[in-house]
Order: C-alpha cells, then structure tokens, then sequence
C-alpha cells in the first residue's frame, strides 16, 4: 500500500467529498483516475511549448541574434505557431517505404516517453500513482524507444535513415546501463524504487541533505547519459545534419515529424525533472518547510499552510528542472559533436566501470556509515 | 480491483498516452491537403533520384555491443533487488555482489581485450 505521510492529499480529499454526496469508492477512484492524468499531460505539453521557446531564445542570445519576436510577446507563442502548422502539412509516405512500420515508429517512440510521467512526483502526494517499482518503471519504458526509433529508420528504406536509426539504438544501448547503475546507488541509499521515498529521503536538513553532495560521481554520470539518452548536441549523433541530413527524422513530414519533436522534448524536460527528483531533492526547499513553518509558528498540518507547501514545492520542482534545462540548452552551444567512436568509448570504457565502482563504493560507505547513507 | 496499488493508474495512463499520438494523426490526416503522387514520394537522397534501396546487407558494427549489452544489463536488472534489501542484508551481500560484479568485470575486460569493444 502507498503510505502517506503528511502533506496536501488532492486524491483523499477528492474522494471523500464524493463518497460524501453518496457514491461508492469504487464510482469516486474511478471519477478521480483521468484528472491527474490530464492535468500532467497538459503540464507536460506546457513545460514542452515553454522548453521548445527558451530553447530558441537563448541559442539566439548565445549567437547574439533576437530570435523569434512576432507571434506573441517576445515570441513566447513561437512554439504553439510552429505546431499549428505541422498540424496542417501534408503527410508523405514515401513510395518505397514500408507504411506500417512508417507510422508506427514515431508512436512508438512517444507513448513511452508521455507514459513515464506517471511517477514524476510533484509533491508527496502530488503524482499519478506512487507505484512500487517508481524509478525502475522509467528505465523500462526508456528501453521501448530505441525500437521505435531503429523502426522508423529502417521503415524509410532511406540510407541516411537506417544509419540514423542504427546510431540511435546502439547509443541508447550504449547509455542506459551507467544510467541504470547510477539509479542504482540512488536506489541503494533511499531503500526504495519509488521517486516519493527517494525525494523523502533526501529532504531531511534541505539542501545538505541532497544527494548530490552524496553521489557527485553519480549525478555527473546520470546527466551525460540523461543527455545522451535524449540525443542532445554533444550526442546528437543519430540525427547529426552535417552528415546524416536528419538522421531517422530524414523522411518525415508533417504530424509524425512533430511527434519525434514532441517526444525529444518531452524526454528532456523528463530527464530534467528526474535529475532534480534523484540528485536535487525533488520538490524540496533548500530549508526544510517543516522549519520555516515552526519558525512562523504556524502548524505543518494547518490547510493553508499545506497549500503554500505544496504550491512551494511545485514551484521548486519545476524551477531546478528548468535549471538543468538551460544548462542542456547551454551545453548545445558550447561543446562539439562527439564522433561515434568516441561515444562508444565513453559509454563502455568510461561511464560504465566508473559506474560499478561508484556503486560498490556506496554500498561499502552504507555499511560503515549507515546513517548517512539512508540506515 | 487490482492487486497491486497504483497499476490501474498505469493502465489509465497507458490508454491517455496512447490517445494523443493517435489523435494527433487523426487530425492530420482530416486537416492536411492530399497527396499528390509523383517526384515528392521518392526517397531522399540529396536531391539525386535513388540508386538502389537501403534494405540492402551490410556489415552493421554495432551488434558486438548488442550482446554486451544484454550480458550487463541482466546484471543491472539482478542488482536492482540486492540495492533495495540492502540495508537489510548487510556485510555478507555486500561481498557476494562484490564477487557477482567482479566476474562480471572480468567478462568486461575480456570483451574489451578481444576488441569487441572497439570501432573499427
């Protein structure tokens, strides 16, 4: 069973008030399932639209042009202009291609991607479902893309796809095992796969309590697979327009082309989220909330004091991940094109040994300190 | 209904997450003009007309990787329960996953000496 500890419970409250205008449970869970369901979808394509805008403003100030300025105020309606449109243009299949497979690539590729959102939490109450497996369900669904991607490359019958489509998979490969052993050691210290206990974990003195400061080694290998596994410059291989054209995008038009946009976007920003939620204490505030309240002399348990937590704890979720957002953004600008031997290398004969030790070294610090590296 | 907590939500998500590609196919396909068929169907190669097609053999270098990755990656999937009893366990676990990684490290070092590793 989900335990809940304290904090706005939307879910309860919800439920109750319906059970008390005479429906059953069941009728109420079933009235509650679609709502945070939606509203996250809609958080996400929102946190996509706001990503897809910064992204093109500050590689703009990076390059000392403007960047987008006429749809809406300085631009901010760019993107939504941008999608508008893709709606509208036609849909080529090419002759040669193999439609199914055509189709269903860039499907493929974005409902793993929407459907990992489901333990990104907001709060400690505030996600889709606290289940069990929390964190390990994001690192399966994270195995599906690479599927989808080799699929639309091949279904193109394009030599630039099938080239873009086998880089993606083998560099997806390649990164999700140092991913996974990174996980792991966040895993080891908070004694749970689920993201709520690894924030609660983590948000006992505020900021001190990161595991950043825990697991450096950890964060720094978790971000550049994060971004390789989001095929973001330096890594953006598979897609790499100097010599692929667009690499598996190549043959793509219209909606399905901007299905491979959204989902690169929306992994971004998921990744993002995530390495704020593992290294960065989640919906945390640097000071611990239960001391500014007793501070204020107010009760943590008082109901405008949990909406200001919740609403605070929102607020710095989504602030930490979009620093990492700019720091990706940033990263674009600033570092080469890895070649693909070099990729390789890094991911096998670097990330994923320093990966073990980091691992064994957290269990070994575990035994002999247990009470800093969660009992 | 379920019995595991949380599922239902998942299968919840999984339809909704399902609906919005769909959806957003559907109306493309009832907004955007109709094909017409001729030289925009041909496949992409530089602005030249084809020559041959891409499902074609080759050598593809990266399946060396593919069977490393699926030796570690069992290897993480096993890690996963060891990592969250943990704190339960104790010394002894800790020294029987030191000695499972260490003759996982020693496949890692013979795939490296033997070049599966390498690129070219």
């Amino acid at each position: 069973m989900v335990t809940t500890t304290g904090g706005l419970d939307l879910q309860a409250s919800f439920e109750t008030t319906l059970e008390g205008i005479g429906l059953s449970p069941g009728m109420a869970h079933l009235l509650w399932l679609p709502l945070p369901m939606v509203l996250v979808l809609v958080a996400a394509v929102v946190g996509v639209l706001v990503n897809v805008w910064l992204e093109r403003k500050i590689s703009a100030a990076v390059q000392q042009r403007i960047g987008p300025e006429y749809a809406g105020a300085l631009g901010i309606l760019q993107p939504m202009a941008d999608g508008l449109k893709l709606v509208f243009k036609e849909d080529i299949i090419p002759a040669r291609a193999d439609g199914l497979l055509f189709t269903l690539g860039p499907v493929l590729v974005l409902i793993p991607v929407i459907l990992s959102w489901l333990v990104v939490p907001f709060g400690q109450n505030l996600l889709i479902s606290n289940v069990g497996i929390g964190i390990f369900l994001w690192i399966a669904l994270s195995s599906i893309q690479p599927i989808g991607l080799l699929m639309s490359g091949y279904a193109s019958n394009n030599k630039y796809s099938l080239l873009g489509g086998l880089r993606a998979a083998a560099q997806s490969i390649s990164y999700e095992i140092p991913l996974a052993l990174a996980v792991l050691a966040v895993v080891m210290m908070s004694n749970s796969l689920s993201t709520v206990d690894i924030v609660n974990q983590q948000n006992g003195a505020g900021i001190f309590s990161w595991n950043i400061w825990r697991q450096p080694v950890g964060f720094v290998i978790f971000w550049i697979c994060a971004l390789a596994e989001c095929e973001r410059l330096p890594f953006d291989l598979p897609e790499a327009e100097e010599e692929l054209v667009a690499g598996y995008q190549t043959e793509y038009a219209g909606m399905k082309f901007a299905l491979f946009y959204l989902g690169s976007y929306i992994n971004l920003v998921l990744s993002a989220l995530l390495v704020s939620v593992l290294y960065l204490g989640g919906w945390g505030f640097p000071l611990p909330i239960e001391w500014l309240a007793g501070w204020l002399g107010q009760s943590v348990d008082a109901a405008p004091v949990q909406v200001i937590a919740a609403s605070v704890g929102i607020v710095m979720t989504v602030l930490k991940a979009y620093l990492l957002v700019f720091l990706a953004i940033l990263l674009r600008w600033s570092v080469p094109r890895v070649r693909i031997d070099q990729l390789l290398n890094l991911g096998w004969k670097f990330l994923l040994p320093i990966g073990l030790v980091n691992l064994l070294v957290t269990a070994g610090l575990k035994l002999a300190f247990p009470g800093a590296f969660g009992g | 209904m379920f019995a595991l907590s949380g599922y239902d939500a998942f299968l919840g998500f999984l339809l909704i997450s399902a609906a919005v590609p769909i959806l957003a196919l559907v109306a493309n396909k009832l907004l955007s003009p109709k094909s017409r068929a001729g030289e925009r169907q041909l496949t992409y190669e530089s602005g030249m007309e084809p020559i041959g097609g891409a499902w074609i053999q080759f050598n593809i270098r990266y399946y060396m990787f593919a069977l490393v990755f699926v030796i570690f990656d069992v290897e993480t999937v096993f890690l996963y329960p060891w990592a969250v009893a943990f704190h339960r366990l104790g010394l002894l676990a800790f020294i029987e996953a030191l000695i499972f990684i260490t003759i996982l490290v020693v496949a890692l070092a013979y795939a490296w000496r033997k070049g599966a590793l390498e690129w070219s």
